[in-house]
């Protein structure tokens, strides 16, 4: 018997927020909590956002379309866990 | 052509930095495009970075709500410019490259048809001399990225007539773009101020006077620059910038535009900036 158990733990917004918050950390080079502000702070440019994009489509095997691809969804770590929660099923990923 | 989006057909030869800028621009404000580049490959590498693009541009609210995104079509031969109401050469910064392809494309669309480059450097009056009907050319120099600058340059030429300059008038408008006009020289405003600045803040690397970082942080900090010249000029595209420089020098004689080593070294060593990963900056690794 195979053990799936990792591939259907649910997504929690915890664990999304401090992977998030380790991904920044690292990019930015400064420490990074799940609340700030990572634009308004003039942390990076407007073209990291896509980074930011294109970076949870690929984690979390998402398409983030339509009404969804607004700035607010990435200003902070939260904001994109909350994001990614929404946009996977009963917030398990869509491939697990 | 009036400000309606429906009015205005664009093609764009050159699908670069700057094509797929005003491609993903123009299709984000309904207007549609063809663009053409010279390999099939380019134009696949251009359709994915237009589309790439446009999400940016939606990303950071910059596209008006109210219309749909237009068509984008590719193509090999200047010949699919021909039913164009506006053609934009966005080719690599060589002179004698734009005077051909303005003298082509001048020749196969219908008369009247908005003749613009987004030259950097090259005096419109010269690019005028390769047209068929020079009061047709005007120069509107975009700004990187298109889809979030609202500002560009316009340089009206010597020979650039009031017809030219009312339809160029429209298409800014249907773009959501605002046009400074300037009389035509080498770099206009813009370049004349901006490409020596970078070249010296490159030589002030390579002098050791000062790492990269430091010298766009003193820019940023304390002159209140957005983006430093370093960080701008990978932007730009170090190879870009050198042809740049080149117009400027052969033009100008002034030695602040003469490509210093350090940019030279760069564009050698095949770093041109984010469009290859790395320039003045590592971008494979950074937040940018
Ligand atoms: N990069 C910038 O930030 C910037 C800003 C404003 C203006 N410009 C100007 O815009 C123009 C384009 O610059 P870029 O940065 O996009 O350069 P680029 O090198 O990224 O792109 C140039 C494109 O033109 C194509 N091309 C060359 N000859 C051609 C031809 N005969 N027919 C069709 N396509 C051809 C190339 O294949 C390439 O895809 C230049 O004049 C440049 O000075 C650049």
């Amino acid at each position: 018997m195979t053990d799936r158990t990792t591939e259907t733990t649910p997504l929690t917004a915890e664990a999304v927020e401090s992977a998030l918050t380790g991904y920044l950390t690292e990019k930015i080079k400064t420490g990074i909590k799940a609340d700030d502000d990572i634009f308004a702070s003039g942390l990076v440019s407007s073209m990291f956002a896509m980074q930011l994009v294109v970076h949870l489509e690929s984690t979390y095997d998402l398409a983030i379309i339509g009404p969804e691809l607004k700035l607010d969804n990435f200003r902070t770590a939260r904001a994109m866990a909350a994001l990614v929660l929404r946009l996977t099923e009963d917030g398990v990923a869509a491939d697990a | 052509m009036s400000t309606d989006p429906s009015d205005h057909r664009l093609a764009v030869v050159g699908g670069g930095v700057m094509g797929t800028n005003i491609a993903a621009l123009a299709i984000g404000h309904g207007v549609p495009v063809v663009l053409v580049d010279v390999s099939e490959e380019l134009l696949a590498q251009a359709e994915e970075t237009i589309a790439f693009k446009l999400r940016h541009a939606q990303l950071m609210g910059r596209l008006p709500a109210d219309r749909t995104p237009a068509k984008l079509l590719t193509s090999l031969s200047t010949a699919d410019t021909a039913d164009a109401t506006t053609v934009i050469e966005a080719v690599t910064e060589i002179a004698d490259t734009k005077a051909e392809v303005i003298g082509e494309v001048s020749r196969i669309v219908r008369p009247g048809t908005l003749l613009i480059s987004n030259t950097s450097c090259i005096p419109i009056d010269e690019l005028a001399s390769a047209a068929a009907r020079a009061e047709e050319l005007v120069g509107v120099h975009f700004m990187n990225p298109a889809y979030m600058i609202t500002m560009v340059e316009v340089i009206r030429g010597p020979r650039t007539s009031d017809a030219t300059m009312t339809a160029v008038n429209h298409l800014l408008e249907t773009l959501g773009r605002t046009g400074l006009v300037v009389n035509d020289a080498p770099g206009f405003v813009i370049n004349q101020l901006l490409h020596p600045l970078i070249n010296s803040a490159a030589r002030l690397v390579q002098d050791g006077v000062a790492p990269v970082e430091v010298v766009d942080g003193l820019l940023e900090g304390c002159l209140g620059h957005a983006t430093g010249p370093l960080r701008t000029a990978d932007l730009i595209g170090l190879d870009n910038l050198v042809d740049s420089l080149n117009v400027l020098y052969e033009r100008t004689g002034d030695t602040a535009c003469r490509p210093c080593d350090h940019l030279l070294d760069l564009v050698d060593a095949g770093k041109f900036g984010r469009k290859t990963g790395e320039g003045f900056y590592d971008y494979r690794k950074l937040a940018s």
